[in-house]
């Protein structure tokens, strides 16, 4: 991706909120249904907007919902959710060497790694750029909890996002940053290591773990290089 | 209710931690180079396990396939005809909702 340079020469928060935009807007009504499910989950008004502002992460929200809608208990959605979360680990860790300040302000700004905004936040040598992190990951929140507040007060008003098409967003999204992150063979062996990975856990490991495990491919990438 | 909030709480304070670890631990210290080879590694590793999990995942675990990969299969000839980002996620949407519509 090329982004317009500022006077000092790396990109600015602005960069990363416009390049966060498109699907930003996924996100936003993504916010809205899980809002809905939520709410039909018997989580109440308040509690689903707690959640997205403090566990920002889709998809365990929507597997701790739904475990609860389902009378899976506590414990079962906890564990799914953390599950899910697990590889923030790995993400939260590359992006550790681009955080600046105290220890409080680095631990608040990791609260804005979420797929997207990690993915967008990556430049071409391989590390995280902090201003397209904090400006995408900003507007992700935005849209995510603002989506959420949406759907928890007014969720009948809003169409399902996958009528239109929006649940393909996500998948088109990292299709076109991987493409940008392959440079040469040893990133390329990643990759296929991390879909073959993937691929070959999704069915018969629970939802959280192909991913948590793909990101072992690294290692065989990094060997290679 | 309470059970909705034990479950916010333990998730939400649980997540953060997880995201926080990485530079609470590493801090400003420089990672040897080997760790920091495999890190560079780490996006096209990820994107790649996401691209087939959020096109081919089912909600519940397992395969589904679905007008998901119909948007991720527009988006690659998007690609391949250099489209901008914007581009190439509304094509896929755009493609998914259209095949939905029709099925």
């Amino acid at each position: 991706m090329r982004h317009p340079t500022r006077p000092s020469g790396g990109p600015g928060y602005l960069d990363g909120v416009r390049a966060a935009a498109p699907i930003g807007v996924a996100a936003f009504a993504f916010g809205v249904s899980f809002g809905v499910l939520a709410r039909s989950a018997g989580m109440g008004r308040l509690a689903p907007v707690v959640m997205s502002l403090t566990t920002f992460a889709g998809s365990a929200q929507f597997a701790a919902a739904s475990i609860l809608a389902a009378g899976g208990g506590v414990a079962a959605a906890v564990a799914a959710a953390v599950l899910l979360n697990l590889r923030y680990g790995p993400m939260g860790l590359s992006a550790a060497s681009t955080l600046e300040g105290p220890w409080w302000r680095r631990a608040l700004t990791a609260q804005l790694v979420v797929d997207e905004s990690w993915a967008i936040a990556q430049r071409d040598d391989g590390r995280i750029d902090r201003h397209l992190l904090v400006g995408a990951g900003l507007l992700l929140a935005v849209g995510w909890v603002g989506g959420t507040a949406v759907g928890v007060l007014a969720g009948d008003l809003v169409a399902d996002p996958a009528s239109l098409g929006l649940d393909a967003a996500f998948p088109a999204l990292f299709l076109a940053l991987l493409v940008g992150q392959i440079k040469g063979r040893s990133r390329l062996l990643a990759a296929v290591g991390g879909a073959l990975i993937a691929l070959a856990l999704m069915p018969v490991a629970g939802p959280g773990v192909p991913i948590i495990a793909a990101s072992l491919a690294c290692l065989v990438g990094a060997r290679c290089s | 209710m309470t059970a909705v909030w034990v479950t916010v709480a333990a998730v939400g304070l649980a997540t953060m931690a997880i995201k926080a670890a990485g530079t609470l631990l590493v801090g400003d210290r420089t990672l040897p180079p080997r760790a920091q080879a495999a890190l560079e590694h780490l996006a096209p590793a990820l994107l790649a396990a996401l691209v087939v999990s959020q096109a081919l995942g089912g909600s519940g675990g397992g395969f589904a396939v679905d007008a998901r990969l119909a948007g991720l299969a527009a988006a690659a000839v998007a690609l391949v005809f250099r489209a901008p980002l914007l581009l190439v996620v509304t094509v896929a949407a755009a493609t998914a909702a259209l095949v939905r519509a029709l099925a």
